[in-house]
């Protein structure tokens, strides 16, 4: 059991080890000044400050990358579901999904703030936005790609539509859906950070702005660990439903 | 009883129209275990969904038990080349489908479903899931599921195909039994069996059907008149020996 966990994770723990070393020895060695490249050990220092309210910062970002995930999971999903069930509404929707998320989220933030003002709800919206198209495309494909058989079954056992939809094309299209959300738990990240970047008053984003103005640069890179925890995090819990919900995918 | 009379089957490709099966005219009597041979793209497995109702006939007519086909009949267990089983379900959930989608109600059919499985030796496996599950067994489960509203039919399309010789050999015997050869007769399906290997339509059917390349037409039909119940030695008798070089001599020819 040991060794096998060791072969498994001894690789990237050394790199990882490899690579902290390097970083806070790089500062002292070619006598870099902190505001530039702050050690590790001034970075964790910063996280842990706790004069800086991260707790609040940490819980604002959480809120619109989870309120960005679930309106993008079920946009998504309600979209992909549109286009598979009907031809007509295929047509008329992709080319103006793909028209949408051709679109540079970045550019669209500033509009956002304009139309909805500060505050949590923008940032949401920009992280769904930017999360939302491989959910539904990968809805699409999931609903549709069932052997040709499974459909024949159901054709001469009588079945209708409705229930071709629910016992067979939407178990089949599930394994899609969970791979894609784990893309898009990784784009909500993204798009609520953007958000903020534009315009906030809280939020990690935010805080990295700041420090940023006021070149405390261990703080920004704190930050920026806050923001990659929360990231993580989603993207296990993520892998973890998919893991139990469709244990019959390999979804990795 | 099943009745085709001048069946024919042109559909529309991204090259033109293909004509797939041509003026095709056989019957089939109840309780009859009919084999298709012909070389692959020859239209049989066509000829199985045009019976089935599921693809049209473009020209002449089909009946089934006298009735025309003109869209897909009920009451009919199919099984293809692949088992086509729901990754998502249980093993005896996959064989109550058929019960589902038929809007009937499953639980009535748990323990038909359960019996099916041990008979052909899937007892302990009920709960397993398909990706547990051997090639061989899968199929053995995508048969079970094909009998369990207990259709007068069975249309099976190359459904031994995919499985290595061994298992396939075990598996004809497995349907022959399952099909009720030992009996008198009485109670047993009507059978119609897709395969290219001649020695698989030989060993399984009362008539082998000879179609030729495509557009498929019949190039002979030829009866076999092997005793039954048929078992590994009926393979190793000049008779078999010899209806294979006949139906190998048809498809030959037809080429």
């Amino acid at each position: 059991m040991l060794p096998g966990v060791l072969r498994r994770y001894a690789p990237s723990a050394v790199l990882f080890a490899v690579v902290l070393v390097a970083w806070q020895l790089a500062g002292p060695v070619f006598q870099l000044r902190e505001y530039l490249l702050p050690g590790p050990v001034a970075v964790v220092r910063a996280a842990l400050n706790f004069s800086i309210p991260w707790h609040e910062h940490i819980w604002i970002t959480t809120l619109e990358i989870l309120g960005g995930f679930a309106v993008a999971g079920v946009a998504g999903v309600l979209l992909g579901v549109a286009i598979a069930w009907s031809p007509t509404l295929a047509r008329a929707l992709v080319p103006f999904l793909v028209f949408v998320n051709t679109l540079p989220k970045v550019a669209v933030a500033p509009l956002f703030l304009l139309w909805l003002g500060y505050g949590i709800v923008p940032n949401m919206l920009i992280a769904a936005l930017i999360g939302f198209f491989p959910v539904v495309i990968n809805t699409a494909v999931g609903l549709t790609q069932v052997d040709d058989e499974l459909l024949d079954l159901g054709r001469v056992f009588g079945a209708p539509t409705w229930k071709v939809f629910l016992k067979i094309r939407l178990p089949n299209a599930l394994p899609y859906v969970l791979s894609a959300l784990k893309i898009t738990a990784t784009a909500a990240v993204v798009g609520a950070i953007v958000g903020e970047f534009v315009a906030s008053q809280a939020g990690l984003g935010t805080v990295i702005v700041n420090a940023q103005t006021n070149l405390n640069t261990p703080v920004a890179f704190a930050a920026l660990v806050w923001i990659s925890v929360i990231g993580l995090l989603l993207y296990g819990a993520v892998g973890l439903v998919a893991r139990w919900w469709a244990p019959w995918a390999d979804t990795t | 009883m099943i009745v085709l009379d001048g069946v024919g089957m042109t559909y529309e490709a991204a090259s033109g129209p293909v004509e797939a099966v041509r003026d095709v005219a056989f019957e089939v009597g109840d309780g009859e275990f009919v084999a298709l041979v012909g070389p692959s793209g020859c239209g049989k497995s066509t000829l199985l969904r045009i019976v089935a109702g599921l693809r049209p006939a473009t020209s002449g007519r089909v009946s089934v038990e006298g009735r025309a086909v003109t869209r897909p009949i009920p009451n009919v267990g199919m099984v293809f080349q692949a088992p086509v089983l729901l990754k998502w379900r249980a093993i005896l959930d996959n064989v109550l489908l058929p019960a589902e989608l038929s809007g009937l109600k499953a639980e009535h059919y748990r323990s038909r479903a359960e019996d099916l499985l041990r008979l052909v030796g899937l007892g302990d496996f009920a709960a397993k899931f398909p990706r547990e599950l051997s090639g061989g067994m899968q199929q053995r489960a995508s048969l079970c599921r094909a009998l369990l509203l207990d259709p007068p039919l069975l249309l099976m399309d190359e459904p031994f195909g995919a499985l290595d010789a061994m298992t396939r050999d075990e598996m004809n015997l497995e349907l022959l039994r399952v099909w009720g050869e030992a009996g008198t007769g009485a109670g047993r399906k009507t059978v119609v069996f897709v395969t290219h290997s001649i020695p698989e339509a030989v060993f399984l059917a009362d008539r082998v059907v000879v179609m030729t390349p495509r557009p498929g037409r019949i190039a002979r039909v030829v009866p076999v008149g092997l005793p039954r119940p048929r078992t590994v030695a009926t393979r190793a008798t000049a008779e078999f020996g010899q209806l294979s070089l006949e139906i190998y001599e048809a498809l030959t020819a037809a080429a």
